[in-house]
């Protein structure tokens, strides 16, 4: 039998949720305060658990790498927040929510959770609002929505393109709330860096102080990873420059199975790269595609001019635009889901209709002037001109877009210094989010008691696609709705436990574990600097375990990946001491996790023989390029168990996935 | 836009820690594109220290998207450096001639105490926050639905733009007098504006106020240097209300 039991409650998929929570077990108010409860990370997930669990009475430490919990990376989400409120009458409901996940998905996430998160989706809108959430609203005072991609209806409440902020800073409020009241405390600029356990079950997490070098231990009856996910193993992503995988890692190599580790989102629209000193990649919000219509030249000779510099993109006339997305699946168009839009627009580039005048030549435009010339006519008519000047038409368009996605358009204009209200935008895909990640049971629990994982850090909800607009959904569905209710029912059994010891032999081995670690990197003679190696790993990632894979690619990234382990402990140069603050041995800790995770990365890629929203195996496509499935055999969570230093021996464990409520189908968005 | 390459000189701050005491050392960086974030240049030059076997320069940083806050840096006597409406992150080599020294410090205030380099300490901030900057609402699946109570356009888009604030502190390391009015005046802005915040609103005022006043920042002297920096555009118009906020809690107290 598996080891997984993933705890799904039996009953109809709409009542599974209500009864389960009916009969788990309570800790009554009385004990709370007994009960010490570890948070790490404080982004939408952590915070709003942080929070909530504060709330009821437990005691509640949380840490956060960064100086303050506010700055965690959920807040750089632009575009949205789904939930299934039907305010715009266009025939939403729980069960479409749902629906269009599970399909979104690619049939890869399991049904039970899926269907708790659109049903608490409602919840969160309503919550944020009472929290103080500026939400975009109309001109009668009620809520706004827009539509994003793989969806056919507007279920997506937004704040410009500042959602994520919004939000995160309403999970900081209740967080700061908490905090004031002494009822949670806060470690800013403190970092897991492992986890402790006793007799199998989560006591507690080894950290360090990042401000004084000193290594802490902290106990707890429970401790909750919400530390985000691990799209920095490319190097170059959409994540924030600290984002990193060493706190689920850690529980991992603790016992906790990490599940479809290759399942990542290449998101379509960001700035492409502009050089190789370059850190990060930014995001153009997928909201953007509301407005904004994706194409490249008709002709090669055009892209070629393009590129170099002898046309415009505003001199190509119409009839010589391929609008792509609208000519491949007229029934989505440009809101066609990321993963079928990435590689779209990669085929194109490939194909040499590239615009960018990079290395690569990737780049294809998003283009706001027909939504700019219908809004603008649009506004024309509500002011009373029905006979409006072209120019009046685009000035009112312009500023029909300013209030959309105003923060949006600055943003680019700083970073490419071209003006996108004049000048269609250059955008190509980059690696965005993770959909892998520490395999949870439907209480959000790992496969080691005690250690629940949510938000990004867990693998349960998107299968091998997420739909946009439902990250922010699923960090405040975890850390509000559910798992204030499922760690309660696990801490019922722990009230008779009392203190938790930090003087004991796990914690005493744990902490040795980390300040050897440390030691070998400050001492280690090598003259390359992490930030080499990270990029190394970032490159053979991208080219072999990116947007396209195959088979004879991911096992030489496999063996890559082994020789860049060695090199870099052998080579890496890290300045500085243990005793004080250093952002270098704080990236050569992290690095040394991502190179670990991005080897198990390729073996899963290489594992799973076909293709699955944003796992392409070339070999497993249609004649139109379209993702082959193979239902038969991969309609499973792959959720892989470390077993000791080298990565290759880890193995598999399945957890099938049974899709009793959804026709399982193939995946349409002609 | 075609990209260049031009060759900088810097003058760093560098300080081992909050008790040692700093210096601005001088550093020689070439081929930096324009193209590069300010931040891009700070990786290219911690990179070379490293090949030299030398100590990076700790600064803070993470999105590089202009949002999280995290970065900061005083730069040629400015915050943020000399473009407007903008954070470190999302400020550009192009900004800079070839051939030019840079001076890059960091934030200078009493309430932010230097913790090594370029690095402040600014965690005043979140003591302000937890002081009062929340509508005391427990998460709970009960609240009212979203739509209950409509809240007029105009009030929701200034409450917006006041909780676009990202907390960089960039006001306060801009003023002379390091107040941090405009912070506070735009969290206290954002729930006087909304029905919910309005409940706890004299509470709040007088809590944060009575907190920032305990941190050591200054008072405002309407000079106007905040809102000039401010990356978000943050209105002194929150100031005024906070004010009011703040005389009308106090007139009732009595």
């Amino acid at each position: 039998m598996s080891i997984l039991d993933s705890k799904i409650p039996a009953g109809h998929i709409s009542e599974k949720w209500t009864d389960h929570k009916n009969h788990l077990k309570l800790v009554a108010p009385n004990n709370r305060p007994k009960i010490d409860v570890i948070v790490v990370g404080t982004g939408l997930a952590g915070a709003s658990a942080a929070a909530s669990l504060g709330e009821m009475g437990y005691n509640v430490k949380a840490f956060c790498f960064q100086d303050s919990p506010r700055r965690a990376h959920s807040i750089a989400a632009q575009g949205g927040i789904n939930a299934a409120k039907n305010y715009q009458n266009d025939g939403d409901s729980v069960y479409r929510l749902f629906y269009d996940t599970i399909k979104g998905g690619d049939y890869r996430a399991r049904e039970a959770n899926v269907h708790r998160l659109a049903e608490v989706s409602g919840n969160i809108i309503d919550q944020c609002v009472a929290q103080g959430v500026p939400f975009a609203r109309e001109y009668g005072g009620l809520l706004d929505n827009r539509s994003f991609g793989g969806t056919q209806v507007q279920r997506t409440f937004y704040a410009a393109g500042q959602t994520g902020q919004q939000l995160l800073l309403g999970a900081y409020s209740s967080l700061s709330r908490q905090i004031g009241l002494g009822r949670v405390k806060m470690y800013h600029r403190h970092e897991m860096l492992d986890l402790v356990t006793v007799d199998g079950k989560a006591r507690g997490i080894i950290a360090r102080n990042l401000v004084t070098g000193e290594l802490e231990r902290h106990a707890a009856h429970a401790v909750i990873i919400a530390s985000g996910g691990y799209g920095n193993v490319y190097f170059l992503s959409t994540n924030a420059m600290g984002s990193n995988v060493s706190a689920a890692w850690k529980a991992h190599k603790k016992g906790a199975l990490f599940a479809n580790p290759c399942f990542v989102q290449i998101h379509p629209t960001c700035i492409p790269v502009h050089g190789t000193n370059q850190a990060k990649l930014t995001l153009m919000s997928e909201s953007l595609r509301n407005s904004g219509r994706i194409w490249v030249p008709m002709k090669k000779e055009d892209a070629e001019a393009i590129r170099e510099g002898r046309l415009k993109p505003t001199q190509i006339a119409e009839e010589d635009r391929d609008y792509f997305l609208e000519r491949r699946y007229p029934a989505f168009g440009n809101l066609v889901p990321r993963d079928v839009a990435s590689r779209a627009a990669k085929e194109r580039c490939d194909a040499g209709f590239g615009i960018e005048a990079n290395d690569t030549n990737e780049g294809v435009y998003l283009d706001f002037s027909t939504e700019i010339k219908s809004k603008g006519k649009q506004a024309a008519y509500a002011l009373g001109d029905h006979n409006p000047t072209e120019e009046k038409t685009i000035e009112l368009g312009k500023k029909w877009i300013e209030e959309k996605y105003g923060n949006l358009f600055q943003m680019y204009q700083k970073i490419t210094d071209d003006n996108p209200y004049e000048t269609p935008m250059k955008i190509y895909p980059a690696v965005h989010y993770t959909m892998g990640g520490v395999w949870v049971d439907y209480n959000l629990q790992s496969t080691i008691k005690g250690c629940f994982v949510a938000g990004e850090a867990n693998f349960s909800d998107h299968g091998a696609n997420r739909l946009g607009a439902s990250a922010l959904m699923q960090g405040l569905a975890d850390g509000y709705f559910v798992l204030p209710y499922t760690v309660s029912d696990y801490l019922a059994d722990e009230i008779r436990t009392g203190k938790i010891s930090t003087d004991t032999p796990e914690f005493e081995a744990a902490e040795n574990d980390v300040k050897n670690s440390i030691e070998k990197f400050l001492s280690n003679k090598g003259t390359k600097s992490v930030d080499f190696f990270h990029k190394r790993l970032g490159l053979i990632m991208w080219n072999k375990v990116g947007m396209g894979r195959n088979e004879q690619g991911l096992k030489e990234a496999i063996e890559e990946i082994g020789s860049l382990r060695d090199d870099f402990y052998q080579n890496v140069f890290v300045p500085g001491d243990s005793n004080e603050m250093n952002p270098e041995l704080e990236k050569a800790m992290r690095v040394a996790d991502l190179i670990e995770l991005g080897q198990l990365m390729a073996i899963d890629a290489l594992n799973r023989d076909e293709s699955c929203g944003g796992h392409f195996r070339e070999e497993f496509q249609d004649s139109e390029g379209e993702t082959l499935r193979n239902d038969e055999k991969f309609k499973h969570v792959a959720a892989w168990e470390y077993k000791g230093m080298d990565i290759k021996n880890s193995v598999m464990h399945k957890e099938e996935l049974n899709y009793e409520f959804i026709k399982i189908a193939e995946r349409n968005y002609k | 836009m075609a990209t260049k390459f031009i060759n900088i000189n810097l003058k760093i701050w560098r300080q081992k820690n909050a008790n040692a005491k700093g210096s601005l050392e001088s550093y020689k960086l070439d081929k930096v594109s324009t193209d590069s974030s300010f931040l891009e240049m700070l990786d290219q030059l911690n990179e070379q220290l490293i090949n030299e076997q030398k100590e990076s320069i700790a600064f803070d940083h993470d999105c590089r998207e202009g949002i999280c806050g995290m970065c900061s840096l005083y730069i040629n006597g400015r915050a943020h450096g000399p473009d407007t409406g903008t954070t470190t992150c999302q400020l550009h080599m192009r900004k800079f001639n070839d051939g030019d020294t840079i001076y890059v410090e960091p934030w200078r205030s009493r309430a932010f105490p230097i913790i090594k380099d370029l690095v402040v300490d600014r965690s005043a901030f979140d003591r302000i926050q937890q002081a009062g900057g929340f509508v005391s609402v427990n998460t709970s699946g009960r609240t009212m639905d979203a739509n209950a109570i409509p809240i007029p356009k105009a009030d929701a888009d200034k409450a917006f733009e006041a909780a676009a604030c990202i907390g960089c502190g960039a006001c306060v390391a801009t003023c002379k007098n390091g107040s941090a009015l405009l912070f506070v005046g735009a969290k206290v802005s954002q729930y006087a504006l909304l029905p919910q915040g309005k409940v706890e609103a004299q509470e709040r005022v007088v809590n944060m106020v009575r907190q920032m006043d305990e941190e050591g920042f200054g008072n405002c002297t309407n000079t106007g240097a905040c809102e000039i920096e401010c990356p978000k555009g943050i209105s002194l118009e929150n100031i005024a209300r906070m004010n009011r906020e703040f005389l009308f809690a106090a007139a009732k107290s009595e």
